[in-house]
């Protein structure tokens, strides 16, 4: 049936593939937590007697080249990605929030200087200007956070500008303008709260994009050094046994995947949510 | 005729300013590799002549060759008038013209870029429409499924899994390598779907608010077929926003070129570039990323002109 309307909002509580994506990187964060007691060996136990062995008994997602649990690398693995995660999306929030929030709610001047900077940046695909980080930055799993967040970091202060610049001609900033407030205050006390919601939902998109690309950065090798548990570069260390073992490769980028997945959605639907 | 020449004085202006837009910011990305490369540690002359094990006084020798130890003004001048002339430097592990290696390594990039793009914009245009057109049913769905997963879905990943059916288990295509078309094949569908999500959702979310305009509800009032609506009405407004958009996705094409070259073993920029950071080799860094971002700039500017042209609105905007 052909739908002849525009669309309209929608309640978190009536999307149940939003629930889903939350609910997923719920288990995956406390997959992650619970390593030490799911898996209390450690993910580097070397077996030469059980190589390349597919999934079964023991080994629920079989092992990799050197005899390792995949199952077990996948749970202290998820620490590497989720913590260059949740390191990039703080850089990336960090330089991108302030710049937004000054540009958007100073304007004038301010903001025509920060956001030629942040074009400037944005000339630059966000990948190769990660790229070019880490080759200034060196390798390692903080560089790569850096580098990622960095590169996250433009089109983010360009979102929230945007939002602070809707908030900032509503009634309400006008009246507290008229009272005497000082630009900052109004900036940090009237105008970030309002635009909370929407700058969270656009931040659950951007750490899809940040996984997406620091786990490539591991998968080139530009990252967490060689034989750390991390998605990214597992996937890559599988690749030389993709016609007998493709278990090495295929569960590291399915849990890479549903993950970067849940969290496109849960930002897609607090947006559907949030809007009016 | 007094009004089309007034039309083609605003598109005039509207040029002329993007125009000088786009060199301003060319030239602002280019200062600011200038300066994130004073900041970085080593030496340009000790890198060039690490590998043949020169004394010191050779190094000091070529730093003033390369004019190493001038004042910071003449030293960026110097880099821009460079620039200009489309001179990218010298690559410290291999001493050859950084331009050289680029133009080398360019044609095979290109064509993955290419045939990925019209990969990604003919399925995101169908996956868009369709889920836009049947919103709210199993249609919208099951295409908004195949968007998203087009946005999540690593290229390593999907690459890897191509390679393991297509070339492994039913052996219809080579796995990795170069020549030939049947070696792009795989490459540029993977890339391509990974392109077509973004593309999707834009056109999803634009033909969507078209079905709601008065000109719409119009034209079906008129007693157009359902089929001639949607095909010639909906989509002219939706085509403007999926070029703006997969030129904004330009961007991601490039890097995602990156990762598909390296996952199919495939010659090109991104190899290159990959290369050039294991060996902390900068200027190849520093060149690849500036004819990134030119590249990057320049279809954003046509795509900007193209819509102008495309929407008369747009050009009163400037």
């Amino acid at each position: 049936m052909i739908v002849w309307a525009a669309p309209a909002h929608r309640p978190l509580l009536r999307q149940p593939m939003t629930l889903l994506a939350l609910a997923w990187l719920g288990l995956v964060a406390l997959g992650v937590l619970l390593a030490p007691r799911l898996a209390p060996a450690g993910p580097s136990i070397v077996d030469p007697a059980h190589v390349l062995l597919p999934p079964g008994q023991g080994n629920p997602l079989g092992t990799d080249f050197l005899g390792r649990d995949i199952l077990a690398r996948l749970l202290w693995g998820g620490r590497w990605t989720l913590r260059m995660g949740a390191l990039a999306l703080m850089a990336a929030v960090g330089l991108g929030l302030p710049v937004g929030l000054a540009a958007g709610s100073l304007g004038g001047r301010t903001d025509a200087v920060l956001m030629r900077l942040v074009d400037a940046l944005l000339a630059f695909p966000g990948l190769l200007l990660a790229l070019a980080a880490v080759a200034i930055l060196g390798t390692g799993l903080t560089a790569v956070a850096m580098a990622v967040g960095l590169a996250a970091a433009p089109p983010y202060a360009r979102v929230v500008r945007s939002i602070a610049l809707e908030v900032r001609g509503q009634p309400y900033v006008e009246a507290a303008r008229a009272v005497g407030c000082s630009p900052w205050r109004i900036a940090v006390r009237h105008i970030l709260p309002n635009a909370l919601p929407s700058l969270i939902a656009f931040a659950a998109t951007q750490l899809g994009w940040i996984l997406l690309n620091g786990a490539a950065l591991n998968f080139l090798g530009l990252g967490v050094p060689p034989g750390t548990p991390e998605w990214g570069l597992m996937l890559a260390d599988g690749r030389g046994y993709l016609r007998d073992a493709p278990w090495a490769s295929v569960f590291p980028g399915l849990a890479l995947t549903l993950t970067v997945l849940a969290a496109n959605l849960a930002g897609d639907g607090l947006q559907e949510a949030l809007q009016p | 005729m007094a009004r089309s020449r007034c039309a083609s004085l605003y598109i005039g202006r509207y040029m002329g300013q993007r125009l000088l837009q786009a060199a301003f910011v060319l030239w602002l990305a280019s200062t600011l590799v200038f300066f994130a490369l004073l900041l970085t540690p080593g030496d340009p002359a000790q890198a060039l002549l690490a590998a043949s094990g020169a004394t010191p006084e050779e190094v000091i020798e070529r730093r003033a060759q390369l004019g190493l130890d001038d004042p910071l003004p003449l030293q960026y001048t110097r880099y821009l008038m460079d620039l200009a002339r489309g001179d990218l430097g010298y690559s410290w592990l291999h001493g050859r013209s950084v331009r050289h290696m680029i133009l080398e390594q360019l044609p095979p990039t290109a064509e993955l870029a290419v045939a990925a793009t019209a990969v990604g914009v003919v399925l995101g245009l169908g996956l868009g429409v369709l889920a836009a057109v049947y919103r709210s049913t199993w249609l919208d769905a099951a295409a908004t499924t195949v968007a998203v997963l087009g946005l999540s879905t690593p290229t390593y990943w999907s690459g890897l899994l191509a390679i393991l059916f297509f070339s492994l288990r039913l052996r219809w295509l080579p796995s990795v390598g170069e020549g030939g078309l049947r070696h792009l094949v795989l490459p540029s569908l993977v890339l391509g779907f990974a392109l077509s999500g973004s593309i999707a959702r834009m056109v999803r979310s634009r033909v969507a608010e078209v079905m709601g305009t008065p000109f719409v509800l119009a034209a079906r009032a008129r007693g157009i077929p359902s089929r001639r609506v949607i095909f010639i009405h909906v989509l002219r407004a939706a085509v403007g926003p999926a070029l703006a958009v997969t030129a904004l996705q330009f961007g991601f094409l490039l890097g995602g070129a990156v990762v598909t070259e390296s996952v199919f073993a495939r010659p090109g920029l991104g190899r290159l570039a990959v290369e050039a950071i294991i060996w902390q080799d900068l200027p190849v860094v520093r060149g690849v990323a500036l004819v990134g971002a030119l590249a990057y700039v320049l279809v954003n500017l046509a795509s900007d002109l193209a819509q102008a042209w495309l929407d008369p609105r747009l050009r009163a905007l400037a």
